[in-house]
């Protein structure tokens, strides 16, 4: 009797488990399905296209600039966590490493920050980034989506420094090395795999933003992934084209899926180590 | 934290160095926070005190409290704010228990584990816009997947319109962003799980507790920091929801939340005065809301990401 009991709680738990993992994984799968159908095919529910074709990948660089888009998007993401990370390690470094007077008030400061809802700037830096000539252009966003970045490349890593083995940067001290040898010899090595998986969080967020890149960008040319995903439109007003929509979106998505499957041990520790050690 | 100095070094003429180099490394970073974040919120909170409009933004005039006055007779404002306070309370709750499954379920010791947490990291990697769009197409009236699978169950008879009718509307922008955001929360609190020793568990084993009680009485209150905080977080971000709400049903009075009203008079009706006074009126919302937590409550909030 306790034996049968046992044994239906684990198939009981092992269809729980299957259920999470469907409930995660099929909207993903339904994009890559229809994806790859055209015409009547896309309106007919079948879980694996009888005849997949490749036409909405192909319309989609043919008849808009999505190419474009993905650079766009890879050159506004990368250089905004370029400099995050950059801005971020000198002052994690001095947060973390040095008792200075104010430290708790520049990290409030930081918290509220990253608490702005982004319509609240958003006339402001609007007028910003116009009385700098930077409307429309990739520019403007990177400058812009520092705003998200920076905060929270600050919080982690400044959890991550704290950890660092005071010992070695005391003898980089005796040894006559000044603070910025300091830190560019010997805590940068060592904490290389928290900028790598922080750099990757602030490239996701920066790749995924959309609200200032809607309202920041003008033509065609100039939006990123996610703003030319929103706003693809059909033949017709009337008639939006999933088949391509869902292709746009499995093409921005299977790289963050690898990265985040390479890199999921350092994200999860990223993740958390703000909010467990912080 | 005291800095304990080299010996061989004068203690005092270290420290002044210190201080004045961790300064000047914190002095790029200060900067940039108060030119793309600061002063941009300065001006915003100027706007809403004039009439300013999108092509004369830089002569307007003092209007005083007028746009605020205005704002308060709205009820698509009121509207708003209803919407935004649903839809944080029901995600984050939803989110919270969620989370809270899966993180149990994915804690127990169990071949492939690593396979699982990353199948639940996918939703999580997705764009907020993307994901939208891939549920908006599966919700879609005619030819949804939702539909098709709920019909063929004898769930429902006729197809429903998740994204049109009224009554389902918020239900569907609540049911993507909880799909979007569980994992966050259910990665802190297995994070927060792991930390746990299995001692103690075995401890109340032998006692004789039911899985319920040990749940209950052990494993929630030691994990009750690490949810606290992703409730607080999450609660805040749901606050400013804007992208999922605005790519599956637009600018609709039945979804609309305070960043989606703040936005439609700021950018489409052109009205920066106005517009700003909704989103300073946000702004106010939030920074109580934050201000109190981190002072009364003592939590750490983490300034990780669950923005986008």
């Amino acid at each position: 009797m306790k034996r049968l009991s046992r044994s239906v709680r684990r198939a009981g738990f092992y269809l729980l488990l299957a259920a999470i993992v469907f409930y995660a994984l099929f909207p993903f799968y339904w994009a890559i399905v229809s994806s790859f159908k055209t015409g009547s095919a896309l309106f007919e529910v079948e879980f694996l296209p009888r005849r997949p074709e490749l036409e909405n990948y192909v319309m989609l660089f043919v008849e808009q600039p999505f190419a474009r888009n993905i650079l766009n998007s890879v050159i506004v993401a990368g250089g905004a966590t370029a400099i995050s990370l950059v801005l971020a390690t000198l002052s994690a470094f001095a947060l973390a490493r040095y008792s200075l007077r104010g430290e708790r008030a520049v990290l409030f400061g930081i918290l509220i920050v990253s608490m702005f809802p982004q319509i609240a700037v958003l006339a402001g830096l609007f007028e910003l980034i116009r009385a700098l000539g930077l409307y429309n252009a990739l520019t403007g966003l990177i400058l812009s989506y520092l705003l998200l970045t920076l905060p929270f490349t600050v919080w982690v890593l400044t959890a991550f420094m704290r950890d660092f083995p005071r010992e070695l940067e005391e003898a980089a001290i005796v040894d006559g090395a000044g603070p910025l040898r300091t830190l560019i010899d010997i805590v940068v090595p060592i904490v290389a795999p928290a900028l790598a998986a922080t750099g990757l969080l602030a490239f996701i967020v920066a790749w995924n933003e959309f609200l200032f890149a809607l309202t920041f960008t003008l033509t065609e040319e100039q939006r990123t992934v996610p703003v030319a995903i929103a706003l693809i439109t059909g033949a017709t007003a009337y008639e939006l084209p999933w088949g391509r929509i869902m292709a746009a979106s499995v093409i921005v998505t299977v790289p963050l899926i690898i990265l985040v499957l390479i890199l999921q041990r350092r994200i999860v520790s990223g993740l958390t180590a703000g909010a467990l050690k912080g | 934290m005291t800095a304990q100095p080299a010996r061989s070094l004068p203690r005092r003429e270290l420290g002044a160095r210190r201080r004045r180099a961790g300064w000047l490394f914190l002095l790029p970073m200060l900067g940039a926070l108060v030119f793309v974040g600061g002063w941009p919120l300065y001006r915003t909170i100027s706007f809403s005190f004039t009439n300013a409009t999108l092509v004369r933004l830089g002569n307007s005039t003092f209007i005083g409290l007028e746009n605020y006055l205005f704002l308060f007779q709205d009820p698509l404002w009121w509207r708003a704010v209803a919407n935004t306070l649903v839809f944080t309370f029901v995600s984050v709750g939803l989110e919270t228990v969620l989370g809270l499954i899966i993180a149990l379920a994915l804690n127990a010791h169990l071949p492939g584990r690593g396979l699982l947490r990353a199948a639940i990291l996918i939703p999580w990697a997705i764009p907020t816009v993307v994901s939208a769009q891939m549920w908006g197409w599966m919700l879609h009236d005619l030819y949804g997947v939702v539909n098709a699978a709920l019909i063929a169950l004898g769930v429902i008879g006729d197809p429903w319109a998740w994204l049109a009718d009224p009554a389902l509307m918020m239900a569907s922008v609540i049911a993507v962003d909880v799909w979007k955001t569980t994992p966050f929360v259910a990665l802190l609190i297995l994070a927060a799980l792991q930390t746990l020793p299995d001692e103690l568990y075995e401890a109340a084993r032998v006692d004789g507790a039911r899985a319920w009680q040990i749940f209950v009485s052990i494993t929630l209150p030691l994990i009750r920091p690490a949810l606290m905080v992703a409730i607080i977080f999450r609660g805040l971000d749901a606050m400013r929801v804007f992208d999922v709400i605005y790519v599956l049903t637009g600018n609709n009075e039945n979804t609309a939340s305070m960043s989606i009203y703040a936005r439609q008079q700021l950018v489409d009706f052109q009205d920066v005065g106005f517009g700003s006074a909704a989103a300073t009126c946000l702004f106010l919302i939030i920074a109580i809301l934050a201000v109190m937590i981190i002072t009364a409550g003592r939590v750490h909030v983490p300034a990780a990401e669950a923005r986008s």
